[in-house]
């Protein structure tokens, strides 16, 4: 439970971080999704047992104060948080690795769905233009995120779920 | 009675010699003998006076470091003081200019009504170009009201809260806007792109459009109020066999830079929706 409860004011933190300070640091056309990454960070730790509550609350609070159509968010994080945990699963060993691979995959998918939904809308989207000066910038920033934030994701799940020692 | 010993010769003698070396003295000659003379009394004056200095020094040094540090320490937190008042007046000297242009603008259309509001933040996702303001509907603010700076067209009001609204960007993809040229008064359409970049279509063949004509609002579909600058056009794109040309244009707002905003609440957007034919209408 109190792992859900912290999740609100950390994604809270987070969403402001993204829309007041990340936004305003692009690459070309794109930024680094610092909700994605902490999603997929957390799910990818081997003790947390609230990853589909961190997805689905991640997914409302974009929602929340995005302009983009209040489930696409909400799809984009619980579908990313389903592929972490399958990853965590099959490469437990290497979480580092798949972070990267939840990462990459991930920003392609929330690109794609994004740009699918807008096209879908009326919007006449220049699909080479989308991948070149948004969606490889994105993917860069976010592969280059993915380390720090998980090692400091890493911790705080260290923190908040000790491992138990046996005397 | 001895008349010589009346007569003060020594008396008479001092002060000829007296009178001697004053008139010596100011004809320069006796300057020679008095450096001479005075030169190991100036030597030891010196070196006692050097003495008794450092003697002073080395009695009074320590109390002195411990005031000068204090005051030392005193000054630099007065000197961070100092830099952050210059910062903060910095910060409100910008706000001033920025509001004191936006005042001008709302004097050059005093027809409408404002509502001021601060930029807070952008859209979390790249591809959208709408931005958050911290006035809502508390404030007066209903969907669809443009929004404008001092330089010009800034978008419209897309979702509104009771303490916040989200504004489309003309540069947005989704975005529309009816415009007209001048000097030309050509009617055209802008529309955004994922890239902000500003394009302009629709505009009719035999129309003469040319780099620097400016770009206004229309008015035309109820969207936006008429006569908002928006931008320039940069450059013509037309062929012989396309039904309209397209040009490219430069916005005189900085969409990259913005702050403070002014919506305009007295505009009242037109729904045209319900006069648009549909295929299954009769």
């Amino acid at each position: 439970m109190l792992p859900t409860l912290l999740a609100l004011p950390i994604f809270a933190f987070l969403v402001i971080l993204q829309s007041t300070i990340i936004s305003n640091v692009p690459l070309l056309h794109g930024y680094a999704d610092i909700v994605l990454l902490v999603i997929i960070a957390w799910a990818l730790q081997e003790r947390v047992q609230s990853a589909w509550q961190w997805g689905i609350l991640g997914g409302f609070m974009v929602g929340f104060v995005s302009a983009m159509n209040f489930a696409i968010p909400m799809v984009i994080y619980t579908s990313i948080t389903a592929l972490a945990l399958i990853i965590r699963r099959r490469i437990w060993q290497i979480p580092i690795l798949a972070m990267f691979v939840v990462t990459l995959v991930g920003t392609l998918f929330s690109h794609s769905l994004s740009a699918l939904v807008i096209s879908i809308g009326g919007t006449d989207l220049p699909w080479l233009d989308t991948l070149q000066l948004i969606t490889l910038p994105s993917l860069f920033l976010n592969i280059l995120l993915a380390a720090p934030v998980y090692a400091i994701v890493r911790d705080f799940a260290n923190w908040l779920h000790p491992e138990e020692i046996q005397i | 009675m001895n008349p010589k010993s009346s007569i003060p010769w020594q008396g008479i003698t001092l002060s000829l010699v007296a009178v001697g070396l004053v008139v010596l003295a100011l004809g320069g000659y006796l300057t020679p003998l008095s450096r001479v003379a005075l030169s190991p009394l100036v030597a030891a004056q010196t070196w006692v006076s050097g003495r008794v200095q450092a003697i002073q020094v080395y009695l009074t040094g320590p109390r002195d470091v411990a005031q000068l540090t204090q005051e030392n320490a005193a000054l630099e937190a007065e000197l961070a003081h100092l830099r952050t008042q210059v910062i903060e007046l910095q910060q409100q000297l910008g706000e001033y200019r920025i509001l004191s242009a936006l005042l001008d603008f709302a004097r050059a259309y005093p027809e409408y009504q404002y509502v001021g509001a601060s930029v807070i933040g952008k859209d979390p996702s790249p591809f959208l170009k709408y931005i958050h303001i911290n006035r809502g509907s508390d404030d007066g603010l209903r969907r669809g009201m443009p929004v404008v700076t001092q330089q010009g067209l800034v978008g419209r009001v897309a979702q509104v809260t009771a303490s916040a609204a989200l504004v489309q960007l003309i540069t947005d993809p989704s975005a529309t806007v009816n415009v007209r040229l001048e000097p030309s008064r050509a009617e055209a359409s802008l529309s955004g792109s994922i890239t902000a970049d500003i394009t302009l279509d629709m505009i009719p063949q035999d129309i003469t459009v040319e780099p620097g004509d400016l770009v206004l609002t229309s008015g035309l579909g109820g969207n936006f109020p008429p006569n908002i600058l928006i931008g320039q056009v940069t450059g013509v794109r037309s062929q012989d066999y396309d039904l309209f040309q397209s040009a490219s244009m430069q916005p005189v707002v900085d969409f990259t830079n913005l702050e403070i905003v002014l919506v305009i609440t007295n505009f009242q957007p037109i729904d045209l929706s319900p006069l648009i034919p549909t295929p299954s209408a009769p």
